[in-house]
């Protein structure tokens, strides 16, 4: 196979691993586990794969064309440094699914965490896969998404809700920086493929978009990565599930803000704001966030400071951007997720086997749980530095860097000292982790009783403590190579590095010696205040960011635009109708205003006086229903007919029998459902209080000022086009080609199901959720309470019913409309001998699926005028939700099938078969096409007159039962 | 011709709008058949009229697009006309549903205080 192929397979795996974790059953736990980790280890195979090929400094790309004409593609490229992320995140990820399988309690749903799991692996390895700088922002954001969903796994829990939020809010705030960043970057090389924006660097830093390119790209990776003013969110994300933390929040996702600044150095950094931004904020970082770590009470919140500290660390070397600081930062990022992640699990199984995550509470540990503590002690002791682990070699690289990268300023000269207090906090605070919870008195009232957990569970931390002491030891036999290729991926060619555990007494050693001997003084001195004191250090611990985090969010989101509604909102209706009419009405005015042609007034065709009898009629009706609409709204429904019925007419008059078929239909519909709606509405007083006031009066005459704007101008514009020459080129060319490629005479059939079909698939979309809405609203409706009684022709029937001898209830209203009932059930074939001949008509003639599709509907129609509904209802075998359902996926279907011959969506095939019987049908694709149109309508408007007329049946139901009850 | 379609038209937008803007729910929805009535003949006339022209080509035959109806307002008309139905089916359940919920058949929910 292609290791093309390979690459498209490693990007595709984990999604669709986590799509079949997805729908497993929740009982499945096993099952579920091991597709996960399958996944995962099968994800790491394929990666080493490739090592051969990039081993010799190659890069391996797949191309595949997505909006070629935007430059956005999905390009894949694997060089060295998206070579070494990616094994972090599926070797890790393996490790985390094997932990997380036993840190989740049997009550939760292992199919959701793991799918959402799957899916950040997916999206991680897209982000690290991306060829092209705009999918690479896509896959960044999606990363955000399933992390708010982890960290919000446990949603009954309202922290872990508002963690989850806040990294949403942060970090999808610095991904939409990001693409701002990224769409300078692209305007600036002409390309939005990496490679192309990697060798434009010198064009950039020259550009003035550079700085705000550069500011924006950084407030991305900073945010992501948890550096200052932005590291919140990191502390409350702890709120997520353990296994989450280890894998999200220290071995993967925050480092993806420090892989996007190592990959683009080549193209921001070597200038002094590069320095001076990137370095300063890791270095401030780095100190703050080791600072805050020693104050944590919170194991994980200890860990999660930590974490900041460190990444800080490595954005101060990126910041410092020597080749040799790259090689350094690449290193401790590796360094890190062994460490950090195994010191995640540890403090996740001390809570599992404890009960509580707090230092105060914990002490001496180590009896109770041996192997847990060794394991810890290592990861501890990676996590200060001290030598033969790995955490000692790149922090003695970063140690040599700031004291030998001089640019000659007071910053420049401070570095080094900076860099050792921070070490030293960093010393102080895995002290406090490792000792006060592992070491002293065995502590005593813990909700649990703290005991070794299963093999399984500290299985992971132990593979990943004795790969820190591995890589610690034997530097350049096991991490060399890949540093090596990773480093050469990014820089081009390989500084000079060393890997080896003994320089000889040198600077950075000495700087260690320092760092070690402060930290342990820190901690020896302080521990027993920290323990005392409040969650964070003095002074520093009332600054929250979180909260002033909370209060722009208060502000933003709550009190400004509540205060804006209350400027400018109306909670009624009718000022806003109005408004939106003038503006339209001002808008036409301002469009043709000045334009000399509305007053040019070319001949127009004679009047015809049939026409013009007609609409007066029209437009009389048309008054006439505004007229009565209030008081009287069974005569406004039937002059609203009459204006219907003319525009019916005037469709057929002006050659457009089309048109004509569908409104005539549609009008049968919209009457008939108007008619069964009007029953549940209130009954109108004869007079509505107030309505003689002046302000109503005002209102009324200013209303029928804005109506008479808009229908003169409406008027005038029509007209004005009327008589004015067309020149429809596009009209033309669908009519000369309906034939020849649309296979159909009936041109607006064509252009409906053939030439413009996506948009009518859209329309059926429309049509179907309308459907469904109409039938979920209905589901829950309860009429006014007036309305739930008998109406006063009911009462009438069934008082003569009872009063006339040898009759009873319910006689009047069976024999009512006798002969006409008779003849509505028996025209019910005959309606869909009708329909049927719409359809297969449509493409020649006029007709069509939509109106087929009604004619349809309306034979059920009628069986609902002929007899009553619960006669219907006993005999209807018709599903309508899965008419909507099929009709839809027919049609996606015959626009999909072309794909089959390599044609794009929804190109049409038409031809003509001979029928027995029938004769010539045109089959074309888009016949099938009009298919799925057809048993879309029927099931749509068929479910709302089920959902409409049902109401009645329900209600007498339920006063049936009121009258049962009370007698 | 023209002069009566376009009146016609205007007649309908205007009885339209000024029930748009009235306070009934039921008034309303007349308001928006009528308006929909209005807007389908206005999109229509775009295209010109033409009295008595075929609308259905003849087959495989050269064909000159003077002699026929414009086919693209028709096509957004008809469009037109299934939409404008949905929505007035929606709205007829909303104005239901509206009406069981708040006891009124105001607009806005609660009857307007004087």
């Amino acid at each position: 196979m292609a290791t093309e192929t390979l690459l498209l397979l490693l990007l595709v795996l984990p999604f669709v691993g986590g799509l079949v974790v997805a729908m497993m059953r929740r009982s499945a736990r096993r099952a579920v586990v091991a597709v996960a980790a399958c996944v995962m280890a099968a994800s790491a195979m394929l990666l080493l794969v490739f090592w051969p090929q990039l081993s010799d400094g190659g890069v391996v790309h797949d191309h595949h064309a997505w909006l070629p004409r935007q430059g956005i593609n999905l390009t894949l490229r694997l060089d060295g440094l998206a070579f070494i992320f990616g094994l972090m995140v599926t070797g890790i990820g393996f490790l985390v699914v094997i932990y997380a399988r036993y840190y989740l309690s049997s009550k939760e749903s292992m199919p959701r965490f793991f799918s959402l799991l799957l899916l950040f692996a997916g999206a991680m390895n897209g982000m690290l896969l991306s060829g092209n700088i705009i999918t690479l922002v896509i896959f960044w954001e999606m990363t955000s998404i399933v992390s708010f969903l982890l960290i919000g796994f446990w949603r009954t829990n309202g922290a872990a809700r508002d963690g989850a939020r806040m990294a949403l809010t942060v970090t999808g705030t610095g991904g939409l920086c990001l693409l701002g960043s990224m769409l300078m970057v692209g305007y600036v090389a002409d390309s939005y493929d990496l490679e192309k924006v990697l060798a434009a660097g010198p064009q950039l830093r020259e550009h003035p978009l550079y700085l705000p390119a550069l500011i924006l790209f950084l407030i991305g990776c900073f945010t992501k990565s948890a550096q200052f003013p932005f590291h919140f969110w990191l502390p409350n994300a702890m709120s997520a599930p353990t296994p989450v933390s280890a894998y999200l929040h220290s071995a993967t996702m925050v480092k993806m803000g420090v892989f996007l600044l190592i990959r683009f150095s080549p193209v921001f950094g070597g200038t002094a704001e590069w320095f001076n931004i990137v370095a300063g904020i890791g270095l401030l970082t780095l100190i703050l966030g080791a600072v805050v770590a020693l104050f944590r009470h919170d194991l994980k919140g200890l860990l999660a400071y930590s974490t900041i500290s460190h990444l800080g660390l490595i954005t101060a070397l990126i910041g410092i951007g020597s080749p040799a600081a790259i090689v350094a930062a690449i290193f401790h990022v590796m360094n890190h997720a062994l460490f950090k992640a195994s010191l995640f699990m540890a403090a996740g199984i001390v809570d599992h086997e404890t009960g509580t995550r707090d230092i105060r509470k914990l002490s001496g540990l180590a009896r109770a749980m041996p192997v847990t503590a060794t394991l810890a002690a290592i990861s501890c002791a990676a996590m200060a530095g001290v030598p033969l682990l790995n955490g000692f070699l790149s922090k003695e690289m970063f140690f040599a860097e700031t004291s030998e990268w001089h640019r000659g300023t007071l910053f420049d000269d401070s570095m080094p000292y900076l860099a050792v207090v921070g070490s030293a906090f960093s010393v102080a605070y895995s002290l406090r982790f490792l000792i006060s919870v592992f070491f002293g008195t065995p502590s005593q009232d813990l909700p649990k009783a703290p005991h070794e957990p299963t093999p399984w569970m500290r299985r992971p931390a132990g593979i990943l403590a004795i790969l820190c002491l591995v890589v610690g030891i034997f530097p350049a036999l096991t991490v060399g190579p890949a540093l090596a290729v990773a480093a050469r991926s990014v820089l081009g060619e390989l500084p000079e590095y060393s890997l080896a555990i003994w320089h000889g007494i040198n600077v950075p050693l000495i700087m260690s010696v320092i760092a070690i001997a402060v930290g342990i003084a820190i901690y020896g001195l302080f521990h027993r205040s920290i323990t005392l004191g409040p969650e964070g250090p003095p002074v520093l611990w009332r600054v929250r960011g979180a909260r002033a985090y909370d209060a722009v969010m208060v502000a933003g989101t709550w009190r400004f635009p509540r205060r804006m509604m209350r400027m400018l909102g109306t909670p009624h209706l009718q000022p806003q109708l109005r408004l939106l009419m003038l503006l339209g009405a001002g808008a036409a005015a301002w469009a043709v205003w000045g334009t000399e042609r509305i007053w040019l007034g070319p001949p127009e065709s004679a009047v015809d006086p049939i026409f013009a009898i007609m609409w007066l009629v029209g437009g009389g009706c048309a008054i006439a229903a505004a007229w009565k609409a209030k008081y009287h709204r069974f005569t406004a429904l039937v002059f609203l007919g009459g204006a219907g019925i003319i525009t019916c007419i005037s469709f057929v008059w002006l050659s457009a029998p089309d048109l004509a078929v569908t409104q005539l239909l549609v009008e049968i519909v919209t009457t008939v459902l108007l008619l069964l709606g009007l029953r549940w509405l209130p009954r109108r007083r004869q007079e509505v209080p107030g309505e003689h006031h002046f302000k109503a009066k005002l209102r009324r005459r200013v209303d029928l000022v804005v109506a008479v704007i808009c229908g003169a101008g409406v008027a005038l514009l029509s007209y004005v086009v009327m008589t004015t020459p067309s020149g429809n080129v596009a009209s033309d060319w669908f009519l000369q080609h309906a034939y020849s490629e649309g296979g159909g005479t009936n041109v607006v059939n064509v252009i409906l199901v053939d030439f413009r079909g996506f948009d009518t698939f859209g329309e059926m979309a429309v049509l179907a959720i309308v459907g469904l809405t109409v039938f979920a609203l209905l589901r829950r409706f309860r009429p006014a309470i007036e309305s739930n009684e008998l109406t006063a022709q009911q009462r009438i029937q069934n008082a003569y019913d009872d009063a006339a001898d040898g009759r009873e209830r319910g006689d009047t209203v069976r024999d009512y409309l006798m002969v006409p009932s008779v003849i509505m059930h028996w025209m019910f074939p005959v309606v869909i001998l009708l329909a049927a001949e719409l359809f297969f008509r449509g493409h020649d003639l006029p007709g069509g699926g939509f109106a087929a599709g009604v004619a349809l509907a309306i034979a059920f129609l009628l069986q609902y005028l002929a007899a009553d509904v619960t006669w219907v209802e006993d005999r209807l075998r018709i599903l309508p939700v899965r008419w909507i359902g099929t009709g839809l996926l027919v049609s996606a279907f015959v626009g999909m099938g072309s794909w089959l011959f390599g044609y794009p969506f929804m190109t049409a095939h038409s031809q003509y078969v001979h029928v027995p019987l029938v004769g010539e049908v045109p089959a074309a694709t888009a016949l099938l096409f009009d298919l799925g149109v057809f048993l879309l309508v029927v099931g749509a408007v068929v479910l709302m007159q089920i959902a409409i007329a049902h109401q009645s049946l329900r209600w007498s139901r339920a006063r049936d039962k009121a009258a049962g009850g009370s007698e | 011709m023209e002069i009566v379609l376009a009146l016609a038209i205007g007649t309908l937008v205007a009885s339209g709008v000024w029930l748009v803007l009235r306070p009934r729910t039921f008034q309303v929805i007349v308001g928006l058949c009528l308006l929909s009535y209005g807007v389908n003949l206005f999109i229509f006339s775009m295209g010109r009229l033409r009295v008595a022209a075929p609308p259905i080509l003849p087959k495989g035959e050269t064909i000159d697009p003077s002699l026929y109806t414009d086919p693209i307002p028709q096509a957004l008309v008809l469009t037109a006309i299934v939409i404008s139905f949905a929505t007035t089916a929606l709205f007829l359940v909303v104005l239901l549903a509206a009406q069981g919920f708040t006891g009124t058949d105001h607009i806005d929910g609660k009857e307007r205080d004087q």
